[in-house]
């Protein structure tokens, strides 16, 4: 059955539709490949059962014409998305046996169209990293290796999305973006990743990190396979106040691989001192391919961009910080005990939460406290207005921008676990979108010295998604990213 | 009237400040589908954002945006077209969220004014300082169980109104005056209950002391009082205590202070004071709350005739005294029955049945206006009876009694009683000559109107022959008439 | 503007986090280095720049007041590491 699991979503679409296989073969070959890629670790539950009973509804619906725009596919779902009836857990110790008695607004989206879960997938503790080293359950693994056989990590936080759809255990995974989180292992594993304008997914039901920032998208394996569980994904949810009820388009139709005219900007503070020659090479060939295809360059400048990750982890711990106080041990997950209230505060929130959150915590409430307020977090808000005004008058001279999406490829685990501050620096080029709230993907483009994937960063206007899936699928055509990470993880099995 | 308080060193003036608590009326939470309603099952009226759940997020209420804007309006208050809510961050077993969303720095409503009704007619201004919508918390309880507190999430994210004045209380009756005249207001627009009994209304007190004329004294802050009287009791406990205090050399501690009821006395929270900083932020879950001055104007159309304006009316166009006036806009309900029974009748009458046997009656059995068993139309009916001569004024209160206890129509009574007022020339002189013949020493009394103070003694003896139905004025001029 | 030991532990307190003594130091030295690098926001010239409200250009989106939740007690419990007799049971609050 290898391969059914080499198919796209679209291939996979066509094959049910042709009737040549059926969702439950389909289905029943990921739960093998599941199994067989547990050396990854990339499963915190796997729901082999639920998924063999969607996979039936599916078929059922196809054989009565029912079948919705996902149907049959199997899907992995971040551990983020509450899923109702099976276990919850952020990757984190604190929502210990959790089960939501409700479904994220995006999750139900993605059923209502016949999509199936294989399960839910690992993340750095509440989203809090960029290499998957933060879960409660252990670190992943990237398929990826270097030449040489070194591991590496897949990228975070939706490191266990990443990591599942690469090794080709699920067909997509949904992630979540804040500063990154979806674009940054999409590049370290060779995916197609989307983070859509702010407003675009609800984030009902999807555990907050950073309220303001946290958006939901999908991670896989190409453009067309984003742009069709991104129109599943997206739509205006009432429950949400932030989400925006505009119609969602067939973002299928935009890949027509004609940008011809468009203006692309590439803004010159993305230069920046240090870049790796491989990631300043891959630009420059994108650039060419947008040339190429007939669209015209134009040198932006967006002047705050060196200010923008200061900004983001000034906002992101204070919106966090607050956002997770409500795992307190009386309503669900872990409790310590404690001799009076607050001890049990202390001590299940002290033993529950892992170091990086705890960090995040305490930044956060201090950069909110009292005499503080003003220094850094509305300091941090001004010059957030600085770079969203960047990019609103950038795109009043070009259509999209075009920048690496991360400063390097896939590092080692346990390289920057000691120093934060490089670990935050991987965010450099995703966290301004994230800020601003407008749509950027990330697209493989290239492969580096080391033999590891590289990706390029497409962003655009506010729900502007299509010109994004667009321009992404000309350098995906363009680059024509066909590796594949070596199968190293079944051995391991 | 002095409002000082006298100390070893001096007078001495109080500073009231009052931030009340007002449950807004309206059928779901200010940010959730669930019920406000009061008194159902622990954790039954509670949604999945009320509880915090992960992921869960708030959505306003649109009523209780307009009750907020209502009751700004109803004080005069300068409406706030743009408006933040933000998150104030404290931890408690009863707060699910870990935060409250409020409203910190840009309040929906902004700077007010309340009129107090005080003494003698006298009236007052008060400033409002600003009004904004906020979460209440759920209910902690802590003798169920005797190592564990309960918690009930029920009233968890109920819509509350912060109503906060100005320090320009300067009494504990200025204060109590404050908080009836703001209930009053809040019952006539419908946008709070008032019911202190069930927490629909709490107050935090504000009080300092100074010497007249000084610089502000260091204030306490009392919280989370449940009745006008407590806080009348708290804030004369209190401005005691202080002037106590700073007398026998000692300073006062800016804190929070409970008042302890059974005690009467007002005690330090500082376990509950450790390290309060709240880290209000503006909620990232919510936009800024932006109004269309044309829907405000809407609002402000429909605004019903609120107490003050109803009180000068009252005055103007029936001639009632400041007092009776007050007495009358007290309550929405008592206005509404005073009108009816006013309405083309006399309105002193009608104000002296309300506020006397009306009231009177009321108070004996321990029931609201709204249940009052003598409607405002059978009191009007009583009131017609004494005006066309078929009733006395006395036979009135025999009637109106009649009406209490059976709820009855007073025409029906009179009728079935028999206690119509008799105008029978014939039969009054009947009874007045019969009396003046028996009693030829009063009459000698009398002495043909020397002694005018005698022939209440005849009016009485006549009354009481007749039972009490003659028309008095015909007796009174058929007994002048025949004792010359 | 530099965070001690005593801060951390006040900062931890407020956020109910128990910190154990020997991490205090070290967060210190975590924060400090954090704080010092995000001073470079100092550098910006914010003068009359309103900080952002929110990156959505919407108007709030309001409810009508109609129940339309609730009566679900079993839901609200069923994750509870304590429930009794319909409440959420915690280690008593002295007040």
């Amino acid at each position: 059955m290898s391969e059914l699991t080499d198919l796209t979503i679209a291939g996979a679409l066509s094959g049910l539709d042709k009737g040549e296989f059926t969702s439950r073969e389909l289905t029943q070959a990921y739960i093998a490949e599941v199994e067989n890629g547990r050396a990854l670790n990339a499963f915190t539950t796997e729901t082999p059962d639920k998924a063999l009973e969607m996979a039936d509804a599916a078929d059922a619906a196809r054989r009565s014409g029912d079948a919705g725009p996902l149907n049959g596919i199997p899907l992995a779902i971040k551990d983020l998305f509450c899923t109702k009836g099976v276990l919850t857990t952020a990757s984190s110790h604190i929502l210990d046996g959790f089960k939501p008695p409700y479904e994220s607004s995006v999750t139900a989206n993605l059923w209502r169209d016949g999509a199936v879960m294989l399960g839910k997938v690992s993340l750095d503790e509440f989203a809090m990293g960029s290499s998957n080293e933060t879960s409660f359950y252990g670190p992943v693994q990237n398929p990826w290796r270097t030449t040489d056989g070194k591991a590496r990590v897949p990228g975070g936080s939706s490191g266990g999305s990443a990591a599942a759809v690469a090794a080709r255990l699920a067909m997509g995974a949904t992630g979540t973006d804040t500063g990154g989180s979806i674009r940054q292992p999409a590049s370290f594993c060779g995916l197609a990743g989307i983070k859509p304008t702010y407003g675009r997914c609800s984030r009902w039901g999807i555990i907050a990190f950073a309220s303001s920032l946290d958006q939901a998208g999908p991670i896989t394996r190409n453009v067309e396979d984003a742009a069709i569980m991104l129109r599943s994904m997206a739509g205006y949810d009432p429950k949400d106040s932030t989400s925006i009820n505009t119609p969602v388009p067939d973002y299928r139709k935009a890949l027509t691989g004609d940008i011809r005219g468009l203006k692309i900007g590439i803004p010159q503070e993305y230069r920046m001192d240090g870049t790796p020659p491989d990631v300043l090479a891959l630009w420059d060939r994108g650039i060419q391919w947008m040339k190429d295809a007939g669209a015209q360059i134009v040198d932006i400048s967006l002047p705050h961009t060196k200010y923008a990750l200061a900004t983001y982890y000034i906002v992101a711990p204070a919106e966090a910080s607050s956002n997770l106080a409500r795992y307190d041990g009386v309503r669900y997950g872990l409790r310590e005990q404690g001799g009076n209230l607050i001890e049990m505060y202390e001590n299940t929130r002290g033993a529950g939460f892992g170091e990086e959150v705890q960090r995040r915590i305490l930044i956060g409430t201090y950069v909110l406290s009292a005499g503080y307020y003003d220094a850094y977090y509305l300091k941090a808000q001004k010059v957030r207005t600085l770079i969203a005004q960047d990019f609103e008058q950038a795109f009043g001279r070009v259509d999209a921008i075009l920048t690496p999406t991360a400063p390097c490829s896939a590092f080692s685990p346990g390289e920057k676990s000691d120093d934060p501050i490089s670990m935050y620096l991987n965010d450099v080029f995703t966290v301004p979108a994230s800020l601003a709230g407008i749509p950027g993907m990330s697209v493989p483009a290239g492969i580096c010295g080391a033999g590891l994937p590289l990706g390029l960063q497409i962003l655009g206007r506010p729900f502007e998604e299509e010109t994004v899936l667009k321009v992404g699928h000309v350098i995906e055509q363009a680059a024509a990213f066909g590796a594949r990470p070596r199968i190293w993880w079944k051995e391991a099995a | 009237m002095s409002k000082l308080i006298s100390g070893a060193t001096g007078e001495w003036e109080v500073v009231i400040g009052l931030e009340v608590h007002a449950q807004v009326t309206s059928n779901s939470k200010l940010f959730s589908g669930a019920a406000t309603e009061f008194g159902a099952e622990p954790n039954t009226q509670v949604s999945l954002v009320d509880a915090a759940m992960p992921g869960m997020l708030p959505v306003i209420n649109a009523y209780c945006v307009e009750q907020a804007v209502r009751t700004g309006l109803a004080l005069d208050a300068q409406i706030n077209l743009y408006s933040i809510f933000d998150r104030k961050n404290y931890f408690y077993a009863d707060l699910p969220q870990g935060y409250q969303i409020s409203q910190y720095k840009q309040p929906v409503v902004g700077e007010g004014i309340i009129t107090l009704d005080l003494k003698d007619g006298e009236t007052k201004e008060v400033g409002i300082e600003r009004l904004h919508l906020e979460q209440d918390a759920g209910k902690s309880m802590h003798d169920q169980h005797p190592t564990m507190t309960y918690v009930d999430l029920n009233r968890s994210g109920v819509a509350l109104m912060e109503i906060v004045s100005k320090p320009d209380m300067r009494s504990s009756e200025e204060a109590g005056a404050y908080l009836k005249k703001l209930r009053t207001i809040l019952r006539y627009i419908g946008t709070c209950d008032g019911n202190m009994e069930q927490g629909s209304m709490r107050a935090d007190v504000n009080v300092s002391v100074r010497k007249p004329g000084g610089p502000l004294g260091t204030r306490c802050e009392i919280k989370n009082v449940n009745s006008v009287r407590f806080v009348q009791q708290a804030i004369e406990y209190e401005a005691r205590r202080q002037i106590d205090v700073i007398e026998d050399g000692g300073k006062i501690v800016q804190e929070t202070r409970l008042y302890d009821v059974a005690q009467g006395v007002t005690r330090s929270m500082r376990s509950k004071e450790e390290a309060h900083d709240y880290r209000y932020f503006p909620d990232p879950d919510l936009l800024p709350l932006e109004l269309d001055p044309a829907w405000v104007d809407e609002i402000k159309a429909g605004l019903p005739e609120l107490p003050d304006e109803k009180k000068n009316r009252l005055m103007r166009d029936f001639g009632l005294s400041v007092y009776d006036a007050g007495v009358m806009v007290s309550e929405p309900e008592i206005g509404v029955y005073f009108e009816e029974v006013a309405k083309g009748r006399d309105p002193k009458q009608a104000s002296n049945w309300v506020t006397g046997s009306l009231f009177a009656a009321l108070n004996a059995k321990g029931v609201s206006i709204t249940e009052s068993p003598v409607t405002a139309a059978n009191l009007g009916k009583l009131i017609d009876l004494i005006a066309d001569n078929t009733i006395s004024g006395r036979i009135a209160k025999d009637v109106f009694e009649i009406m209490v206890e059976t709820g009855g129509d007073p025409a029906a009574i009179v009728e079935e009683k028999g206690l119509k007022q008799i105008t029978d020339t014939g039969f009054i002189e009947g009874i007045v000559d019969r009396i003046i013949a028996e009693n030829p020493g009063q009459v000698a009394q009398y002495d043909g109107g020397a002694n005018p103070k005698v022939i209440g003694w005849f009016v009485g003896q006549v009354m009481k022959q007749s039972q009490g139905k003659a028309n008095p004025a015909q007796v009174n001029e058929l007994l002048k008439k025949k004792l010359g | 503007m530099s965070v001690d030991t005593k801060t951390v532990a006040r900062i931890a307190h407020l956020a109910r986090l128990k910190v154990p003594e020997d991490r205090l130091d070290p967060l210190a030295g975590e924060l400090n280095q954090l704080l010092a690098w995000v001073e470079q926001l100092g550098e910006v010239n914010t003068d009359n720049v309103p900080p952002l409200t929110s990156v959505v250009h919407a108007r709030l989106p309001r409810r009508d007041d109609v129940v339309t939740d609730g009566d679900r007690q079993a839901d609200v419990l069923a994750n509870a590491p304590d429930a009794q007799n319909g409440f959420f049971a915690v280690p008593k609050v002295i007040e």
